[in-house]
């Protein structure tokens, strides 16, 4: 059955898809999860809805409110949508150097977006939002970095989700942002597959979007929690982008920049499962499809033409 | 022995402007007294003075988090590279 009554019935419950080219061998197989089969096309769907639901259950949202939160574009997207199905208003605060698609789509689904400096990146976003929530104790900061409703949504619906489809997972693959998407499926799978690994691919931007961190005012996610992740990978704009067009070439999947960064973590762990002669069923996420990058270049030209493109930017 | 480290925008007073550094050790936490005695005061902002890393430092040998692969004393091969960042916000 694929009827649902509105949008947010069709949230979840999306597709793993197998990559028989790109999996070394029978015995060691990747999957896709296809989060951008959700209403706005990523997998920040699952945690926009659950975050909403979860302030409105709490009381702390009620018709009219207007819901403020830092983001670098895909939450933000995912919470117009909802806030607008739901009747709030959205008011976003996103780095000045993230792509025009999604201040596009952002402004489209009716948000208002307050643009923070691209030097300070994501971190300086999250300090703006805070001081902003200060200046209007009435509006709501849903704040997915700490919300638990974030990390449980995916407890809830994505683990079990990827679990119900390949039982003899071994390997859970997943970017790491807010890490709610590892945090919560990886917990949920660690306890009902006591071996399973879960590694985290986490994108490295250009040195420009690093270039003014001062070492002592970083950020860690409040949900972060080390002890449910197996390892953690940095991966680069180039393994990024070659990831992402072997993904479209090989396999016909049309990913954003991110899910090319996880492909690369994924295959990695791949590679050492057949060297070892292991069987492994790696199941990895698909954050989003490609459209909101292409602007950024990441798709045309050769890779270096590509990585040089993105130099700069929140790629992920 | 030699290791390629990257240095972040912030911490290059200490290596004169430098993007990568060499440096020796079998073990990240020789590393990190090796590069000190050749640039004065960068040990100190990676390591707290409990001898851990600093909350918002993240080291990566070949790309993987040294958090999981036993932090200071993960050892290090001839060849590696050595990465150091900032910690920042996704999402």
């Amino acid at each position: 059955m694929a009827r649902y009554d509105s949008l947010l019935g069709a949230l979840g419950d999306t597709p793993l898809v197998g990559l028989p080219r790109l999996s070394p061998s029978a015995d060691v197989r990747l999957w896709a999860k296809l989060e951008d089969r959700n209403p706005t096309g990523s997998v920040k769907d699952r945690a926009a809805l659950y975050m909403i639901e979860a302030a409105e259950r709490d009381g702390l949202l009620r018709p009219g409110c207007t819901i403020l939160e830092p983001t670098s574009g895909n939450t933000g997207i995912s919470l117009a949508m909802v806030a607008k199905l739901r009747g709030y208003r959205l008011v976003c605060v996103m780095p000045e150097n993230t792509s025009v698609e999604r201040r596009q789509l952002l402004t489209m689904f009716g948000a208002e977006i307050i643009s923070s400096p691209a030097a300070g990146g994501s971190n300086q976003a999250v300090a703006m939002a805070k001081q902003i929530a200060e200046d209007h104790p009435d509006w709501v900061m849903l704040y997915q970095y700490g919300n638990p409703a974030n990390a449980l949504a995916h407890y809830e619906t994505t683990g079990p989700e990827i679990l119900r489809d390949l039982p003899k997972i071994t390997h859970f693959v997943a970017g790491l942002g807010t890490t709610g998407t590892l945090m919560g499926t990886g917990r949920y799978l660690r306890e009902k597959v006591p071996d399973i690994q879960v590694i985290a691919a986490e994108p490295r931007y250009g040195e420009l979007v690093y270039g003014l961190r001062n070492i002592d005012e970083g950020f860690v996610p409040e949900l972060y929690d080390a002890s449910v992740l197996t390892t953690r990978f940095s991966v680069g704009p180039r393994d990024a982008l070659l990831r992402t067009r072997q993904l479209v070439e090989v396999e016909g999947i049309f990913a954003g920049i991110s899910t090319g960064a996880i492909l690369h973590a994924a295959l990695a762990a791949a590679g050492k499962a057949a060297k070892a002669g292991e069987k492994a069923d790696i199941a990895f996420i698909v954050a989003d499809g490609g459209w909101k990058y292409l602007s950024t270049g990441a798709y045309a030209g050769t890779l270096a033409e590509a990585e040089a493109a993105l130099e700069g930017q929140l790629w992920a | 022995m030699a290791i390629e480290v990257r240095i972040p925008t912030i911490l290059r007073t200490y290596t004169g402007g430098a993007k990568t550094v060499d440096g020796a050790g079998d073990t990240l936490d020789a590393l990190f007294t090796d590069l000190d005695a050749k640039h004065a005061g960068l040990r100190n902002r990676l390591v707290t003075d409990a001898g851990a890393l600093h909350r918002f430092v993240n080291v990566y040998v070949n790309d993987e988090d040294v958090r999981f692969t036993g932090a200071l004393e993960t050892t290090l091969n001839d060849g590696d590279s050595v990465t150091i960042l900032p910690a920042v916000a996704g999402g």
